[in-house]
């Protein structure tokens, strides 16, 4: 796989315009008076207040609600479905199954849809196979439950450790491997290893993990006519607008997707689901609104996950600290589709240090489960959970700091693109050394090596590192940024603001190079009707891509507003420039005029300014960096873990807003957390295959016992005058990456053993612990 | 907490009774979920579709409204009367986003049914407003950013304005298991921490809201 050419994950399948470049360069900002401080969201008031309106939250004149009949078993065949009682139920408007009349309308065809919307052979548990509209849920639940379906169930096979055996069950015709495996090498990794003064091998495994963002998958269907709106939770309207009208296949023109507020996603909601076709059908059917929101189960069982990850690695160094050779083996599932089951998830063995041998291979096989989507950081944090101990093994084995082993191994460039082009900036090295200065490395090191070892509690401190090979935004993406005569300002952008902060962030851009209140600029966001194209909020790639756009766009009507000025004044445009959203002359300080009181500009009644995303560097790689730091707790008689702090060093290139930059930070160490110690998908492999704990009190989200209680974050900013015009690089997804890899160092340090598996809950660990013991 | 939920009367008049006399506080709210988990043994059995009257003080202002017995308070708050602040993110009691206060404790919205409400004081986030005015609680999660995509924020609001209705004053591990029952997937739990601490600080300077 060569990271450039392929398409970045979250645009599988997604037809992309060109946008044109933008006509001038614009510098990056020297210092700035609104960029990167601490200002409330722009949004807030929405989210706090209640009256935000979500997908969920929308109710419309006439509408009726969906319910979803999905197959209980792993792995089945419809036989047949009779929908006759559930019709005759008081409230029932439509069912729709693969055995409908209408079996043209139920044949819709997408990516993402995969066979058939109603499937009759269903490989996974929470397969669709019939829907209900009715007046209420209660009564679409009451018909659902009406449905009588006739199942031939067939052999399941749960676990890609034991699907690739000669009798495991068949989940395709074709085999259980996905493809031949993927691979990858540079140098010679054998005389690599004989090089090195030791070598290490270790078998690692993380859990599959479940996005459930807390607002549930689910669109809102409207038909006028031909002309359909769609309400949905998405990160990308217009990839909704582009599946659904595959799916049903309109015109763009026809579909208009709405997502103002969604409840998160994490890569879960990239795309169109199901659900959203569901909704457009039934509406079409009943000639009503229908709102389809999942359930909770549901989300557990089929809109996604991060795969389990099975790897291998083996690595070599010398006394010195420096690595001579590295060699992964890694195996995963995306259930029962092809759904990027191993999707990036050697990426950082082979980039993240320096070392001249390396050699990977994947393997992505099916299973009868839920197919996976992208999650924050496709296969990083597991690629991280292997690579980072492993780091930290080899240093206590040279007697090395494992942060010293690490800053011994930065990489200037990318070892493993084409041409190894150069960084435009590496700030791994400052994200270790003022992280492990602010988090006090050497004295909590030392402190808890030293601590007593009466009685059960010990501690440990660890660290762990990472990059993140997007995270540099990209064209396409336009913007409009229009003044009103009054001197106010609108902003136009599809992007959606997912949680990130990302209307405030642009926000505070205009307001830059405006010289206006970030709070009082009127936002439009989000909407294929009304907005301008931005890609799906994914990737850690919205501010970098945005912001410049905007900052383009802002750029632009600043232009046109001061060559009204000159005209109106009767001087040259060059002496003219903005300032604390006023005209002001270079030639005499007097002069200050206000945009409103310019008679031209009350003629135009509006400027419009556009901005396009420029390209990025030519033969540069753009990626943010990190290190994370924690101390934890451990009781050796319970194997309970109590995180006391964690800190997170970051180099995601300029602070844009200081309180949402902070609070990505402090999100993806609390994921992070989740991920490594209290998350886990548990299928029933030996009997009945189904997912047992597919609901919040089985299935462990960190709650607020589980986090420690603050939480550092050290922004670090190498000044990337190359990367685009803000400087700007991603937060979200290097937020999460190195974080359970730090936590399962630290409780090494702490307690001598060496967790392989996520998670680290005390049954496992006190189990680990015993075995330590001998017992 | 005297008051015998298998007293006679129907559910809606001992449920009332009920709710008033125990008061505030987070252990009265614990000790009230497990009580009515109990069946009731009295219950009248109604079709599903048979609508029942019921009057809820609902943000200060009394609103009779028909509803199936089967609707949750969740249900009928959000897409009967339009309070989508109150949101759903599971319907089954484990997320708490539905949060609302009944007489000033917090609850789970989806795992209360309407009928049950009968009488009882329901505030939701929209009634923590004074007209287009953030409360306290609010306005402290604005000032410390505590809060990402906002879905579960009006749960966790509700949840800490109750917290404080009873603990004024709270430490952190007060706090922290204020908030234990609100599910926050963005991981935003430090924040909001600090905005409880923020709402004390405002609610002590600036009174009651």
């Amino acid at each position: 796989m060569t990271l450039d050419r392929e398409r970045p994950y979250w645009l599988e399948g997604i037809d992309l315009p060109d946008t044109p470049s933008q006509d001038e360069d614009i510098e990056p900002w020297d210092e700035t008076k609104v960029v990167g401080k601490p200002l409330p969201r722009v949004d807030a008031y929405e989210r706090v207040s209640g009256s935000a309106v979500y997908s969920a939250d929308v109710v419309l004149p006439r509408m009726l609600y969906a319910a979803i009949l999905r197959c209980p078993y792993p792995h089945a065949e419809v036989k047949s479905v009779d929908t006759g009682a559930a019709e005759k139920l008081p409230g029932v408007r439509a069912v729709l199954s693969a055995f409908s009349p209408e079996d043209a309308a139920t044949r819709p065809h997408s990516e993402f849809i995969r066979e058939r919307l109603f499937n009759t052979h269903c490989r996974y548990e929470g397969e669709t196979v019939a829907a209900v509209a009715a007046e209420t849920p209660y009564d679409a639940w009451d018909a659902v439950r009406a449905i009588e379906v006739e199942y031939e169930r067939l052999p399941f096979v749960s676990d890609e450790r034991e699907a690739l055996e000669p009798d495991a069950p068949l989940v395709h015709d074709a085999g259980n491997r996905v493809a031949e495996p993927s691979t990858y090498e540079r140098g010679d990794v054998e005389a690599g290893f004989a090089q090195a003064d030791v070598v290490l091998e270790q078998e690692y495994r993380s859990e599959c993990e479940i996005h459930t963002p807390m607002e549930p998958h689910g669109a809102v269907a409207k038909w006028d006519g031909d002309q359909l709106t769609v309400w949905e939770s998405t990160q990308g309207v217009f990839n909704v607008q582009s599946g659904v009208a595959s799916a049903l296949g309109m015109q763009f023109s026809k579909v208009r997707v709405i997502g103002h507020y969604m409840g998160g996603g994490f890569g879960s909601k990239l795309s169109s689901g199901k659900y959203t076709v569901i909704a457009a059908l039934l509406a079409k059917k009943t000639a009503r609104p229908v709102k389809c929101v999942l359930t909770r189960e549901e989300t557990f069982l089929a809109v996604g996950n991060r795969p389990p990850s099975n790897m291998r690695l083996k690595a070599g160094v010398k006394r010195d600290g420096t690595l001579t050779a590295m060699q992964f083996w890694g195996t995963g599932t995306g259930g029962a589709y092809r759904a990027g089951g191993t999707s990036l998830l050697d990426w950082l063995v082979r980039d993240l240090y320096t070392c001249p041998n390396a050699k990977t291979e994947t393997t992505d096989i099916y299973i009868n489960a839920g197919p996976a989507r992208p999650f924050r950081a496709p296969g990083h944090p597991q690629c991280a959970w292997a690579l980072e101990q492993m780091m930290d093994a080899l240093a206590v084995e040279i007697g090395m700091d494992p942060i010293e082993l690490r800053l011994k191994n930065i990489p200037a460039y990318s070892q493993a693109r084409e041409g190894n082009p150069p960084y435009t900036t590496t700030g791994l090295k400052e994200c270790l050394e003022e992280g492990a200065r602010s988090f006090g490395w050497t004295e909590a090191r030392e402190r808890s090596s030293a601590a007593s070892a009466d009685g059960p509690m010990r501690r440990g401190v660890g660290v762990a590192s990472c990059l993140w090979p997007y995270g540099m935004g990209s064209p396409p993406a336009t913007a409009i940024v229009k003044l009103y005569s009054d001197g106010t300002v609108n902003l136009n952008t599809g992007a959606a603001d997912i949680g990130t902060g990302t209307k405030t962030v642009l926000a505070m851009v205009v307001a830059e190079e405006l010289g206006v209140d970030p709070g009082e600029v009127q936002i439009e966001n989000a909407d294929t009707g009304t907005t301008q194209f931005a890609g799906a909020s994914g990737g850690s790639m919205t501010v970098p891509s945005e912001a410049p756009t905007v900052r383009a766009a802002a750029i632009d009507v600043k232009h046109q507003l001061l060559e009204l000025a000159a005209e109106e004044m009767n001087v040259a445009v060059s002496t003219l420039y903005l300032k604390d959203g006023k005209v002001q002359s270079t030639a005499d300080p007097e002069v200050e005029r206000e945009p409103s009181s310019l008679r031209s500009l009350g003629r135009r009644r509006m400027l419009t300014g556009v901005g396009h995303r420029a390209p990025n560097p030519a033969g540069k790689v753009v990626n943010p960096f990190a290190a994370q730091f924690c101390e934890v707790e451990v009781n050796i008689r319970t194997g309970e873990v109590n995180v006391l702090r964690f800190l997170g060093a970051h180099d995601s290139g300029r602070v844009m807003s200081l309180l949402t930059y902070k609070n990505q930070v402090v999100g993806g160490i609390t994921m992070g957390i989740g991920f490594g110690m209290t998350e886990a998908r548990v299928l029933d492999g030996d009997q009945t295959g189904k997912m047992v704990n597919k609901n919040w009190h089985d299935y462990k989200l960190p709650t607020a016992l589980d986090v420690p209680p603050e939480v550092e974050c050290v922004p670090v900013d190498p000044g990337d005058r190359e990367a685009n015009n803000t400087g700007a690089k991603g937060i979200g997804e290097p937020a999460t990456i190195p974080t359970a890899a730090a936590v399962a160092n630290a409780v090494f340090h702490a307690t001598g053993v060496r967790m392989t598996g996520t998670p680290i809950n005390p049954s496992r660990l006190v189990e680990a612990l015993a075995a330590q013991r001998g017992e | 907490m005297t008051d015998d939920p298998k007293a006679p009367g129907r559910k809606g008049v001992s449920r009332r009774g009920f709710l008033t006399s125990v008061g505030t506080g987070a252990l009265s709210a614990v000790a009230a979920s497990r009580i009515e988990a109990e069946p009731t043994e009295r219950a009248e059995l109604l079709e599903g579709e048979e609508l029942s009257k019921v009057t809820l003080i609902l943000n200060g202002r009394s609103r009779q409204l028909l509803v199936e017995p089967r609707w949750s308070l969740a249900h009928v708050l959000r897409e009967e009367l339009g309070l989508t602040g109150t949101k759903v993110g599971c319907d089954r009691g484990e997320c708490g986003a539905c949060t609302v206060l009944v007489n000033d404790v917090p609850r789970y919205a989806c795992l209360m049914l309407a009928v049950e409400a009968e009488g009882a004081r329901i505030e939701t986030v929209e009634g923590l407003m004074e007209g287009e005015k953030l409360g306290h609680t609010q306005q402290a999660f604005v000032e410390k950013d505590a809060l990402q995509c906002g879905y579960c924020t009006s749960g966790q609001i509700m949840a800490v304005d109750g917290m404080l209705r009873s603990s004024p004053n709270p430490s952190l591990d007060e706090i922290r298991q204020g908030v234990s029952g609100n599910l926050c997937r963005c991981g935003a739990y430090a924040h909001i921490f600090a905005a409880a601490e923020r709402a004390a600080e405002l609610k002590r300077e600036g009174g009651a809201s």
